[in-house]
C-alpha cells in the first residue's frame, strides 16, 4: 500500500514525459488520437506489469503459510463456477448489491480485456470497441450504485480506501468509454480540435491512469481492489473444496473442523504465528472485501464482546504483511467501557506471535474467547471465508501450547480428561436420572435399530426432562432402541471449540472403539452439538454413523404414521433454531414439520433459518465468558419477544439452558421433544397396523425387546 | 504472584518439588496430584527459581501420563526414580536430595495413592537434618538464606514464619491452584530415569489393605424453632473445645503436654 503512490507518481510522470513528446503547439485532432494511441499501450501494459510484480509479491506472502493439499489446475478449472453459482448464491441474498456487482465486476473484466485487446494492442475493430462501449457503461452503471451505497454507509462498511472505489471505478469505465468513442467513430465533430484538444486528451489519459491504478496496480499491491484478485484465487485453491456445488449437484455443506496430526511431533499445534496458518487460508485472509455482513450477523459483535469477525479477519491480513492495524478503517473489536478497541495499537509479523505471551501484539486472547463458533459469519461471508476455522486454530496454539484456556476452561478440560464428561460428574451416574425407566442398555442387547446418544445433558437437570420427554415419544412410536449409558462418553464438542485437540481426539477414538462394538442402523441424539461432531467430525477418526437429530426423527416418525398428536391447544409459538442443527448441518426444515403436526404455526423470528442469531452456548462460551456489554442469550430473547410469540421451541440442549438462564423471559422455553410428548395421543388398538402406517426400511426387531 | 527471590551469593536459588502420580476421587485414573501440582505451581511462581521435579515410584504408562501432566505447566523435565511399587522411596529421595542439595523442598501433604500417610516430609527432613514446614499458602519471600512464608491453618487463618534454608515444606488445598497442564509441553518434557534400589518396605508387606467402607454419619439433630438458629447450627464449624495455647515453654514441657493429651484420648496407653 506505501509503494502504490510512489508507482502512481511514477505513472504520472511518464504520462508526463509523453506529453513532453507531444506536439506543444496546436494539436489536431490526428495528433491527439496519436497521442493516446501511444499513451494507452504504454499505461495499460505499466499498469499489467506492475500488478504482475505486485502479485508475485502478494503471493511470496501466502505463501509464507504451511503447505496444503490443494489441486491447483482442478481448483482453477473449478473456479468459474464456484464464483458464478456458489459466491453468487451467499451475494445474492441482497440483491441491490447483487446486481451491482454483476453490472460493474462482469463490465470491469469484460472492458479490462477488451481494452488490452483495442487499446493496448491496438485493434481497433469497431465491433471490439463497441462491445467495450456497453461494457465500460455497463460497469460505469454498476459504479454509480456503488457510489450511492457509499454515500451513507452502513456502520458495517469499512471507510478509508473503500471510500475512494466508487470513484476510482467511475473513473475507470468513463476514461475507457471516452478513449474508445474515436476507435468507433462516434467522437463530435470539433471536440478533439483547438487548442484545449491536447489538454483535453492529458486528461483523458490522467482519468485512465487512475482507473489503471486502482483497478490493475491497487489490485495485487494492497488496494480495495485486492479482493478480486485474491477472492478468485481463494475460490479456485479453498481448504474446503466440499463447500462448492459441483454440476452434478450436491455439496455445499464442509463444516467439520479439520483434525491436527497428533503423531506429527514436528507439527505445530494450531497456530501461533501468522505463517502457521496454512497459506490457502492466508489467501482467504485477503480475499475479505470488508463489507462487514459478518460484523452485523456476530452475535459476540452485537453483545460488545471485543470480537469483530472482519477486524479479525483484517488483522490476520495485517500480521501477515507485517505492520500495524493503524490502517484499518472498519468498526474495531468493541471494548468494555468504551467504544472500541482503539486501532493502531496492535501490530504483528509474519513470524511473530499472534497472541502477546505478555502486553500487546496482534490479537487480544479475548477476542479470539468471545467466538461461540455459531458460524454465523461464513454462512454470511460472501468471499467464503473460514472465520471459524481460524480461530480455532488460534485457540488451539493457546490451550495446548500455552495452557491458557480461559475461566471454567482448564477446569472443564480437566474434568473431560479425568471423567469424561464436562462437569466432572461421575461417569457411573450418567443413566440415574432414567433409573425408573429401564433402559435399554447396547452392552445387553447389542444390535438395535436406533442407538439413543445421550449428551452431557444427561448430567443436567434440566436436560433430563427433555431426554424424559424424547424415550415417551420413541416409546410411543415403538422405537428399537437403547443407550450406551455409562459407556457413553462426551462426544469432545467442547474440547474441540476449547482448543483442546488432543482430548477431542481421546474421547472421539474411545467412543468410536465404544461404537464399534455394537450394530445399530443409525444415532439419534436431542444434541446438534453431539449430531454434529459423531456425524461430521468422527469421519476423520474412522467413525462414519447416520446420525439423526431428535427433530429430524421425529418428523419422520410422523410421516410413516407411528405418532399422533392432539391438536396445539397453546399460544403463539417461535422456533429458534441451534447453530450446530441449522447451519452446521442445513437442518431448518425437520423442526418446523414436527411443529407443524402438532399443529402449531410458527410466528418466526426476524433472524431464523440460517441468519438465526446463537442463544451464546456454543464453543465454550459459557465457559470461557468473556464479557460483554449485555448477553447473547438476553439479546435472543428479545428477537423471541418481537416476534410475539409466548413459547419459544429449541432443539438444543445449550439453547434450552441459555434462553432459560434469561431473567424476566418473556417466552418459556420448551424442546420439541417435550411438546411431542405433551401432544402424544394414545394410538387406537386397531390402528397400530393399518391407515397410514408404511412398514419401516429398518428391520424391526422392536418386538424382541421388551421394554 | 511471583514472588522475588533473593538467593544467597546471586547463585541460582533451586527448588526441588516432589511429585506423585495422583488418583482422580471418581474415576480412580491416574493424574497430576492435586497438592503436588500446587507444589509445582508454588515453586513455578518463584522468581528466577531454578525448578527441579522429582518423582519416586513405578514406572508405567499410566504414571509416565500423570507425570506428563506435571511437565504439561511448563516444567522441562521429571528425574524419575523407578522404584517397585512395595518399595521405601525416602531412601531413594533422600540420596538424590543429599546429591542435589536444593534449598527449598517443596511437596504435597500427602499421597493420593499408596499409604498415603503424609510422612514422607517428615522421614526425609529427619535423614537430611532439614527444617519442615507444613501447610505452605504461600512463600513471601527468600533472603539471605531465610524464607517469609505464609503457613495455613484450619478456618483460613494464617502464620508467617520465618524458616532457615534449607527446607521441606509440604503444600495443601490452601495453595493456590495449579495453572492447566497444556499438551504441547507435556508431550515434549523429558523424563529422565535416574537409579537407585528400590528399599522394599518390610512393614507395608505384613500390612493387610482392603477398601474403606462408608461409616453412617451421626446426624445432628437441631431442636429449635427458628429458622436463625437452624441457620447457625448448619453453618456452624465444629468447635475446638478444651484445648489450650502453650507457649513459651520449654521442649520438655511441651513434649509432657502432648504426652498427657494422648494419654487422655487414649491414643497412647
Amino acid at each position: 500500500m506505501d509503494g502504490k503512490c510512489s508507482a502512481q507518481g511514477w505513472v504520472y510522470s511518464a504520462l508526463a514525459e509523453v506529453c513532453r513528446r507531444g506536439p506543444a503547439a496546436k494539436a489536431t485532432r490526428d495528433e491527439v488520437s496519436t497521442m493516446l494511441n501511444t499513451l494507452l499501450p504504454i499505461l495499460i501494459f505499466t499498469a499489467l506489469a506492475l500488478a504482475a510484480i505486485g502479485a508475485v509479491r502478494r503471493m511470496r506472502l501466502w505463501r509464507q503459510g504451511r503447505p496444503s493439499p490443494v489441486n491447483l489446475l482442478k481448483g482453477l478449472a473449478a473456479m468459474p463456477r464456484r464464483y458464478l453459482v456458489d459466491l453468487h448464491h451467499v451475494v445474492g441474498r441482497d440483491k441491490m448489491i447483487s446486481n451491482t456487482h454483476v453490472a460493474t465486476a462482469g463490465g470491469f473484466v469484460a472492458a479490462a480485456v477488451l481494452m488490452i485487446l483495442v487499446h493496448g494492442l491496438g485493434i481497433a475493430n469497431p465491433l471490439l470497441g463497441g462491445l467495450l462501449l456497453l461494457a465500460s457503461t455497463s460497469m460505469f452503471v454498476g459504479s454509480l450504485f456503488v457510489a450511492r451505497r457509499r454515500l451513507n454507509p452502513p456502520a458495517r462498511l469499512s471507510k478509508g480506501p473503500w471510500m475512494r472505489l466508487p470513484k476510482s471505478l467511475m473513473a475507470f469505465s468513463l476514461g475507457v468509454f471516452l478513449v474508445t468513442l474515436p476507435t468507433v467513430g462516434l467522437l463530435p465533430d470539433g471536440l478533439l480540435e483547438g487548442s484545449g484538444s491536447w489538454l483535453l486528451a492529458l486528461v483523458l489519459a490522467g482519468v485512465v491512469a487512475w482507473g489503471l491504478g486502482e483497478m490493475f496496480f491497487g489490485m495485487t499491491w494492497g488496494g480495495p481492489m485486492k479482493h478480486a484478485f485474491a477472492g478468485a484465487l481463494h475460490l479456485a485453491f479453498h481448504r474446503r473444496a466440499e463447500r462448492f456445488s459441483t454440476k452434478k449437484g450436491g455439496g455445499g455443506r464442509s463444516t467439520g473442523l479439520k483434525a491436527l496430526n497428533l503423531n506429527d511431533e514436528a507439527a505445530p499445534l494450531g497456530v501461533e504465528k501468522p505463517a502457521d496458518f496454512t497459506w490457502n487460508q492466508l489467501l482467504g485472509f485477503d480475499a475479505c472485501v470488508q463489507c462487514g455482513r459478518c460484523e452485523a450477523v456476530c452475535p459476540a459483535f452485537a453483545a460488545g464482546q471485543p470480537l469483530n469477525p472482519k477486524k479479525l479477519i483484517q488483522d490476520m491480513v495485517v500480521g501477515m504483511a507485517g505492520g500495524s492495524d493503524a490502517g484499518y478503517a472498519g468498526s474495531p473489536h468493541p471494548s468494555q467501557g468504551i467504544g472500541g478497541k482503539p486501532v493502531g495499537e496492535h501490530a504483528g509479523s509474519p513470524h511473530g506471535p499472534i497472541v502477546a505471551l505478555e502486553g500487546k501484539t496482534l490479537v487480544d486472547a479475548d477476542t479470539l474467547w468471545s467466538c461461540t463458533t455459531c458460524r454465523a459469519c461464513v454462512e454470511e461471508c460472501p468471499m467464503m471465508i473460514e472465520h471459524v476455522d481460524a480461530i480455532v486454530d488460534m485457540r488451539r496454539h493457546l490451550t495446548l501450547e500455552r495452557g491458557k484456556t480461559p475461566n471454567k476452561g482448564a477446569e472443564v478440560l480437566d474434568n473431560l480428561i479425568a471423567t469424561d464428561n464436562p462437569g466432572g460428574f461421575d461417569p457411573g451416574s450418567r443413566l440415574n436420572w432414567a433409573a425408573d425407566l429401564n433402559l435399554p442398555l447396547m452392552a445387553d442387547i447389542k444390535q438395535v435399530d436406533v442407538l439413543l446418544w445421550l449428551g452431557d445433558g444427561a448430567f443436567d437437570m434440566r436436560n433430563q426432562r427433555t431426554l424424559r420427554a424424547l424415550i415417551k415419544v420413541l416409546r410411543a412410536a415403538e422405537v428399537d432402541f437403547a443407550v450406551l449409558g455409562a459407556e457413553e462418553r462426551d462426544s469432545g464438542d467442547v474440547a474441540r471449540r476449547l482448543g483442546d485437540e488432543a482430548t477431542f481426539q481421546s474421547l472421539a477414538k474411545r467412543n468410536i472403539a465404544t461404537l464399534a462394538q455394537y450394530r445399530f442402523l443409525q444415532i439419534v441424539t436431542c444434541d446438534p452439538h453431539s449430531f454434529h461432531v459423531l456425524g461430521n467430525e468422527y469421519g476423520e477418526l474412522g467413525g462414519h454413523y447416520e446420525v439423526r437429530h431428535h427433530s429430524t426423527f421425529i418428523a419422520e416418525l410422523y410421516d410413516a404414521g407411528r405418532l399422533t398428536f392432539a391438536p396445539w391447544k397453546g399460544g403463539r409459538v417461535t422456533y429458534h433454531d441451534p447453530c450446530y442443527l441449522g447451519r452446521y448441518n442445513g437442518e431448518y426444515e425437520a423442526p418446523r414439520n414436527v411443529l407443524k403436526a402438532l399443529g402449531i404455526e410458527v410466528k418466526e423470528m426476524e433472524r431464523s433459518g440460517s441468519r438465526s442469531r446463537c442463544c451464546g452456548g456454543g464453543g465454550g462460551a459459557p465457559i470461557t465468558d468473556i464479557p460483554g456489554k449485555q448477553r447473547i442469550p438476553d439479546m435472543r430473547m428479545n428477537d423471541i419477544k418481537e416476534s410475539g410469540a409466548e413459547l419459544v421451541a429449541v432443539g438444543c440442549p445449550q439453547c434450552a439452558a441459555m434462553l432459560e438462564g434469561v431473567v424476566d423471559a418473556s417466552a418459556e422455553v420448551r424442546d420439541i421433544a417435550e411438546l411431542a410428548a405433551d401432544a402424544l395421543v394414545e394410538r387406537p388398538a386397531g390402528d397400530a397396523s393399518g391407515g397410514s402406517r408404511r412398514p419401516a426400511a429398518t428391520t424391526m426387531t422392536a418386538e424382541e425387546v421388551i421394554v | 504472584m511471583p514472588r522475588n527471590v533473593k538467593s544467597l551469593n546471586g547463585a541460582g536459588f533451586s527448588v526441588s518439588v516432589l511429585v506423585s502420580v495422583g488418583r482422580h476421587p471418581l474415576t480412580a485414573r491416574a493424574r497430576r496430584a492435586d497438592h503436588d501440582a500446587r507444589a509445582v505451581e508454588m515453586a513455578l511462581s518463584l522468581n528466577d527459581a531454578s525448578v527441579q521435579l522429582i518423582h519416586a515410584g513405578d514406572n508405567d504408562t499410566a504414571s509416565e501420563e500423570a507425570l506428563r501432566g506435571y511437565l504439561g505447566m511448563g516444567v522441562s523435565g521429571v528425574k524419575r526414580i523407578e522404584q517397585a511399587s512395595n518399595a521405601d522411596v525416602v531412601p531413594a529421595l533422600t540420596n538424590i536430595l543429599r546429591f542435589a542439595a536444593p534449598q527449598l523442598v517443596l511437596t504435597g501433604t500427602r499421597a493420593e495413592t499408596g499409604e498415603g500417610s503424609g510422612l514422607v516430609p517428615y522421614l526425609l527432613a529427619e535423614s537430611l537434618g532439614w527444617t519442615v514446614v507444613s501447610g505452605l499458602a504461600e512463600i513471601e519471600s527468600i533472603e539471605q538464606g531465610v524464607a517469609t512464608v505464609l503457613q495455613a491453618l484450619p478456618r483460613g487463618k494464617r502464620r508467617r514464619l520465618q524458616v532457615r534454608l534449607p527446607a521441606i515444606a509440604t503444600v495443601d488445598s490452601s495453595a493456590p491452584a495449579a495453572r492447566q497442564s497444556a499438551f504441547g509441553p507435556a508431550r515434549r518434557g523429558e523424563l529422565t530415569d535416574c537409579a537407585y534400589a528400590s528399599v522394599i518396605d518390610e512393614l507395608q508387606t505384613q500390612w493387610h489393605i482392603q477398601p474403606a467402607r462408608k461409616r453412617p454419619k451421626r446426624l445432628k439433630i437441631v431442636k429449635s424453632a427458628s429458622a436463625r438458629d437452624r441457620f447457625k447450627a448448619a453453618a456452624a464449624k465444629a468447635d475446638s473445645g478444651g484445648g489450650q495455647l502453650l507457649s513459651d515453654v520449654t521442649p520438655e514441657q511441651g513434649a509432657e503436654a502432648i504426652f498427657t493429651l494422648l494419654k487422655e484420648e487414649g491414643v497412647l496407653r
